[in-house]
């Protein structure tokens, strides 16, 4: 058995790739996954502060590959999932200090041991990007329902197309079904029909999201949110089950109701 | 430098150019070629640290892997390669795909212009997929697209532009002056068109999209028209 590995990227920053890397991989590790994250942005790195193991970290990836320590002392054990690790960034570097082959021979020789392996991609389409997706068996392509981030995942699909990394899936982070239904922001179906790529996941607007990221507890913890769910009915999909997507237009009263219980409204 | 290597400098000639470095190579399989390129650059890494390539690869058709592998080692020594400049359709499109120039500043030798200026009337490149953003796609005749071009993305021909599908990006039909070339989509709703030196403002998206014909009406001006069965565009 060997790792499958996902990129997740998206042109722009901000759209929630850190974020979702962070639940996807938590997610697999609550259904017993062996996980291994890579944070890919070198001199950026963020993946360690959102899941909660900032604090532990004694090596990075650049000292991996410049030989300053073993593949295995790199690899930080996750807090609550003894079967998820994380390999931080260098936060002192920058992106040249990584080459592709770099990260495909890292990858090669985390696959005999693991289920998945993610990589956290930076922002923009530049070298770290390439880093990224260099190893990547699958490519998550996260995005907006924002015009900008719609048209930057654009340019990430048809870089992929090029690089012949086949076959991306989307992930539609932060959506509003309330904005969408009062035409002030893009639907879902809006986004697709552009990028014209496969849905793996539509993930509904969730302040709690950024109060996880902050503690470093991903949101996918909590039974509760709505977010959450969606990441662990993306966590399925990947491993290959066919889960239905949630109805999360805001009918007959229920979404608002819930709203207005949770008062919001 | 001439003493370096006179096996591999028989194959490629690398000289400075405005823009940076400028590699051109003599008829030899791609192999050879790039074999012969790196030869050169592994022998004097200290010359080319941080340089800016561009490479004239001549009728030499090349695919995506041939560029991406190249792209990286040059990468990996601190090398961007910026440009493929080449006479091949195909390798032109590969090197668009990839976000790189197609063009130097620096004129193409006469022998070449002379090709690009014999290409017959009647000359299209066909694209059977989906422009996407930050593509630019140039070519000295007609350009036909089975897909959607896609907003961010650019297609300059100087012919017509005929695309089966929908356009959000920016179209130039007759980009060298030609007043009677035309554009036609599925759906235009395009952030821009623009024919000869007439450009259209954006055009709205519709609910209800319907085949549209650009062209520039007797004022001089700008226009789509719906398409209608049975009436064909005024080409000449």
């Amino acid at each position: 058995m060997t790792a499958q590995v996902f990129t997740v990227t998206s042109g722009k920053g901000g759209v929630g790739k850190t974020t979702a890397v962070a639940n996807l991989a938590t997610a697999l590790a609550m259904d017993g996954k062996r996980v291994v994250c890579i944070d890919g942005d070198i001199g950026l790195r963020n993946l360690d502060v959102v899941m909660g193991l900032e604090n532990r970290i004694v090596y990075d990836i650049v000292d991996v590959i410049e030989g300053r320590c073993k593949l295995k002392q790199a690899m930080i054990r996750d807090k609550h999932y003894p079967e998820m690790y994380l390999i931080p960034a260098a936060q002192t570097r920058d992106k040249n200090a990584v080459s592709p082959s770099d990260m495909v021979r890292i990858c090669n020789d985390l696959k005999p041991d693991a289920d998945f392996i993610i990589i956290d991609s930076p922002a923009g389409i530049e070298r770290g990007f390439r880093n990224a997706i260099a190893a990547a068996d699958r490519v998550l392509v996260v995005t907006n329902p924002e015009v900008s981030a719609v048209r930057d995942a654009d340019r990430v699909v048809g870089i992929l197309e090029a690089e012949e990394k086949s076959n991306p899936a989307l992930i539609i982070n932060r959506l509003n079904p309330a904005l969408v239904k009062n035409n002030d922001m893009l639907s879902a179906e809006d986004v697709l029909d552009l990028l014209g790529i496969r849905l793996i996941g539509i993930v509904p607007e969730d302040e709690n999201v950024i109060i996880g990221s902050n503690r470093g507890t991903p949101i996918v913890t909590d039974a509760k949110s709505r977010a959450g769910m969606a990441f662990r009915n993306i966590a399925r999909r990947l491993q290959g089950d066919d889960v239905p997507f949630m109805d999360l237009a805001p009918q007959s009263g229920l979404w608002n109701a819930i709203q207005r219980l949770a008062g919001r409204k | 430098m001439n003493m370096i290597m006179d096996s591999s400098t028989a194959i490629v000639q690398i000289k400075g150019i405005r823009d940076g470095l400028l590699a051109t190579f003599a008829d030899a399989p791609w192999e050879e070629q790039r074999g012969a390129l790196m030869e050169q650059i592994t022998a004097r890494s200290a010359f080319f640290q941080g340089a800016r390539l561009a490479m004239d690869v001549g009728t030499q058709i090349l695919k995506v892997n041939d560029l991406v592998e190249l792209r990286d080692w040059l990468s990996e020594r601190n090398i961007t390669l910026w440009a493929v400049v080449s006479e091949s359709p195909t390798t032109e499109s590969t090197a668009q795909l990839l976000g790189l120039a197609t063009r130097i500043s620096k004129p193409r030798p006469e022998e070449s212009r002379h090709v690009l200026e014999t290409i017959p009337d009647d000359t299209a490149l066909f694209v059977a997929k989906t422009v996407r953003s930050g593509t630019r796609i140039e070519y000295p005749g007609h350009v036909v697209v089975y897909g959607d071009v896609n907003p961010g993305a650019e297609i300059i021909a100087d012919g017509n532009v005929i695309v089966w599908g929908r356009v959000r990006g920016v179209i130039h039909a007759g980009a060298k002056g030609s007043r009677e070339a035309f554009i036609c989509a599925l759906d235009l709703s395009a952030n821009q068109i623009r024919i000869a030196g007439e450009t259209s403002a954006s055009l709205k998206p519709q609910k209800d999209p319907r085949p549209e014909v650009a062209s520039i009406n007797k004022d001089g001006k700008l226009q789509a028209e719906l398409w209608h069965p049975g009436e064909t565009t005024p080409r000449k």
